[in-house]
């Protein structure tokens, strides 16, 4: 302990010193860093911010020195975060290379695969995508049809996956491939990596409900993929997916407390938009709601905390397994709150008549109804604490 | 704050599961309601439970406590509700000793504390005077008379008022009638000339009574803390008894949900067990949530007792709030997924049920604590 508060010390001293104040502001999605070819930096300031983090071998600090990490413990990474949110440093790069495929190519990939991919991740020189879902595989994730004959020396790859993140600004994806068409349909699936400049490979945006087009579905017509790129063993690309999804469910958990984009707390919102009566909300029932929503928020910061704190403790707990349903519907609630307390100002669409933060309400809100459904939606995170947590008995497939 | 247990922790914890299984179980209450038992309790568990320190687990070494701290209570309060073991120990090692402990003048905690350590006195709070916790609507009156006061007013839902051998009584010498200024807390012996005590059989079968204090004369040197000022005592005696209640009902909630799952596992219908119908599955996996929630609040509550006692009165809220809410789902669902069973007074599942309704309303039921988390937020 005495060790991690001389650590924390240090930590504060060096961020002082190194984080520029531009970059201690709330963050625009425009401004964020997502590496890759097309990663663009917003300012001198924040390539200056994250190339000092990428020298000190904070961008990844759990991850191994060998690969550009800074080879620290859980509890000094978490310092390290702390410390950060403690001056409202931003985030010096984004992706789910460095959140997801990251951690779990450190377990399941082979010396070369690391030494070729995690590097470029830190470096901002490749931005990932997430190649899982098909238009006809979605909760039943493990029907995936998108096809790999295996050709010796290399795979060809004919399908599509839907809801890619961002692909189009993407340089690599990461994707479930099928290799055995029969048997256990989680038998016949491997987890390839495929650069998207290869011969073949097409990426559409799809309009939202937000407006916005986030997700893209990508398209490999006779894509030629060096066997090289097959993570873990052939036919067994399953346990790689549950892994990264691991990392995917824990990240989308903790938006809610962790947010990338700023959008004010409901407590606040409630100060500028509702009426007061001697120091109470006026309505009877959003005051409700809302001392229901900070309630749950206080618990669920709680559960993540002793979820750390149990896993650095070897403590194994079903705390980590009820965060992302947890999370993710609070993320959905709060949105619901905000709509609400905003009144008619919250519903405006663009345009003049209302300010940027309640334009930004309006489409976050319609952005947070995916989080229960991307990553494992609500209902298949019940399936998972019923079967994992319980051990209820499986219902037969149909 | 770790938020996780360590080894001695543990220990007591187990150790209170064991004793607990073999020594109270649940149909040891059963035969106490059965018998209609007059004292509500077995003094022979009791002088158990203090042997093993139950009594004094918040209590100095001075006054032969264990000084465990108030995070061993909580775990001993848990098992105690997985069980639903009828004891003194709410109202006289939680409850009571903080009062002294918090309140209580030298002279005082000399002359009882090592008594309560022993299990061999035991006391009760004599609070409420309405249907719902309303801790500063006090009509109870202190009126000075020389260096005596004369206490005038009645009780309710006075947890163990019947049994208890040292009443503290809350009664107004002074202020108006709703509000936290010009309280004052009493030790009062409940066989007291004036005090007049009538048992309540409530849902739970376990022990509550209403109090009738009629020219009840006590010496000053009777009272707890300063005249006026007892406000100042009470509220935290309030919010640890709130955290403390809270983990007995986590146990059994707790208690009520692995029965109910197992009974899932087991009894069959359509040809298959009904714990593999999702409609039963999405219900009993958002009670484990719902209980990965609460296990985090509690234990932060039950720690900030001893280590940031400021953080004290929104925790205990949030605890008690957040408790209330999760009893009262399981001990629902565990009777309505139990089938017709689960009506029967043959199974336990319907002394959960009934004893959860009687601590939701133990010093503040849902709305109270939510309106009280809502304020102290500043909104």
């Amino acid at each position: 302990m005495q060790e991690l508060e001389s650590f924390r010390a240090e930590v504060r001293q060096w961020l002082e010193a190194n984080c520029p104040a531009s970059q201690r502001q709330p963050i625009t999605p425009q401004e964020q860093y997502w590496g890759g070819r097309r990663g663009r930096f917003s300012s001198e300031d924040a390539r200056l911010w994250y190339e000092r983090m990428r020298d000190k071998g904070w961008i990844a600090p759990e991850w191994p020195i060998e690969y550009g990490g800074g080879g620290l413990s859980d509890r000094q990474s978490r310092v390290i975060r702390q410390e950060m949110k403690r001056i409202n440093a931003r985030a010096p790069l984004y992706g789910i290379g460095l959140w997801m495929l990251g951690p779990a190519l450190l377990e399941y990939g082979n010396a070369a695969q690391k030494q070729q991919h995690i590097p470029a991740i830190i470096n901002g020189e490749t931005r990932w995508a997430q190649g899982y879902s098909e238009p006809g595989a979605g909760s039943d994730l493990a029907s995936l049809q998108c096809k790999a004959e295996d050709r010796g020396d290399h795979f060809l790859v004919n399908g599509s996956k839907i809801w890619t993140t961002a692909a189009d600004k993407c340089d690599w994806i990461f994707c479930l491939v099928r290799t055995k068409p029969d048997g256990k349909k989680q038998e016949g699936i491997s987890f390839l990596l495929i650069d998207m400049d290869d011969p073949g490979v097409s990426t559409t945006p799809i309009a939202l409900i937000s407006g916005e087009s986030e997700f893209c579905q990508t398209f490999f017509d006779n894509v030629k993929v060096p066997r090289e790129n097959l993570v873990g063993e052939l036919n067994k690309g399953w346990s790689v997916a549950k892994a990264l999804l691991v990392h995917e469910r824990k990240l989308m958990a903790e938006m809610g407390s962790d947010s990338p984009r700023k959008i004010v707390a409901p407590n606040e919102a409630a100060r500028t938009y509702l009426e007061f009566d001697n120091g109470r909300i006026a309505d009877a029932q959003l005051r409700s709601d809302l001392v229901d929503y900070d309630m749950q928020m206080h618990a669920i910061a709680l559960t993540h905390f002793r979820g750390f704190e149990e896993k650095s403790s070897g403590v194994s707990s079903p705390a980590a397994l009820v965060m992302k349903y947890l999370g993710t519907e609070a993320e959905k609630t709060k949105c619901e709150l905000l709509l609400a307390i905003l009144g008619s100002r919250g519903l405006g669409w663009e345009g003049e008549g209302f300010t940027p933060e309640e334009l930004d309400t309006l489409r976050l809100w319609a952005m947070s109804k995916a989080m229960t459904i991307a990553g494992g939606s609500s209902e298949i995170q019940l399936n998972v604490i019923a079967k994992k947590v319980l051990g209820l008995p499986q219902p037969a497939e149909v | 704050m770790p938020l996780v247990l360590n080894e001695e922790q543990r220990l007591l914890r187990d150790t209170a599961r064991d004793f607990l299984a073999s020594h109270a179980p649940v149909s040891a209450l059963r035969k106490l309601r059965d018998e209609r038992n007059p004292l509500g309790y077995e003094p022979q568990l009791w002088r158990q439970m203090a042997e093993l320190g139950w009594a004094s687990i918040i209590l100095p070494e001075q006054y032969g406590g264990l000084d465990f701290g108030f995070l061993g209570l909580g775990l001993v309060m848990e098992e105690c509700g997985r069980t639903l073991v009828a004891s003194p120990l709410f109202a006289s090692a939680v409850v009571g000793a903080s009062a002294l402990l918090l309140g209580g003048s030298s002279a005082q905690q000399v002359a009882l504390l090592p008594k309560i350590a022993a299990g061999e006195l035991t006391l009760a709070l004599a609070l409420e005077e309405y249907h719902h916790h309303r801790p500063t609507r006090i009509a109870t009156t202190a009126v000075r008379e020389g260096d005596d006061f004369l206490l005038n007013g009645s009780k309710t839902f006075v947890v163990d008022g019947h049994s208890a051998d040292l009443l503290i009584v809350v009664a107004r010498s002074a202020g108006e009638e709703s509000g936290p200024e010009g309280l004052s807390l009493f030790l009062v012996e409940r066989k007291l000339a004036g005090v007049s005590c009538r048992r309540t059989l409530m849902a739970d079968s376990r022990n509550a009574a209403d109090l009738q204090l009629d020219n009840v004369r006590v010496g000053a040197h009777q009272m707890l803390g300063e005249e006026g000022n007892g406000w100042a005592i009470l509220a935290p005696v309030l919010d640890r008894g709130r955290v403390a209640i809270a983990a007995e009902m986590m146990g059994c909630a707790l208690e009520a949900f692995e029965r109910t799952v197992a009974y899932l596992k087991e009894r069959r219908q359509f040809g298959a067990p009904i714990g593999s119908f999702q409609a039963l599955q999405h219900r009993a996996a958002q009670m484990q949530a719902d209980i990965e929630l609460c296990r985090s609040v509690l234990l932060q509550a039950l720690s900030v007792v001893d280590e940031k006692p400021g953080q004290l009165p929104i925790l205990a809220s949030l605890a008690k709030a957040k408790l209330n809410e999760l009893v009262k789902r399981v001990t629902n669902e565990a009777v309505q997924m139990h089938g017709g069973i689960g009506v029967t007074d043959a199974l336990d599942i319907g002394f959960f049920l009934k004893r959860a309704r009687v601590t939701m309303q133990l010093f503040g039921d849902t709305g109270f604590h939510k309106d009280r988390y809502a304020t102290l937020c500043g909104y």
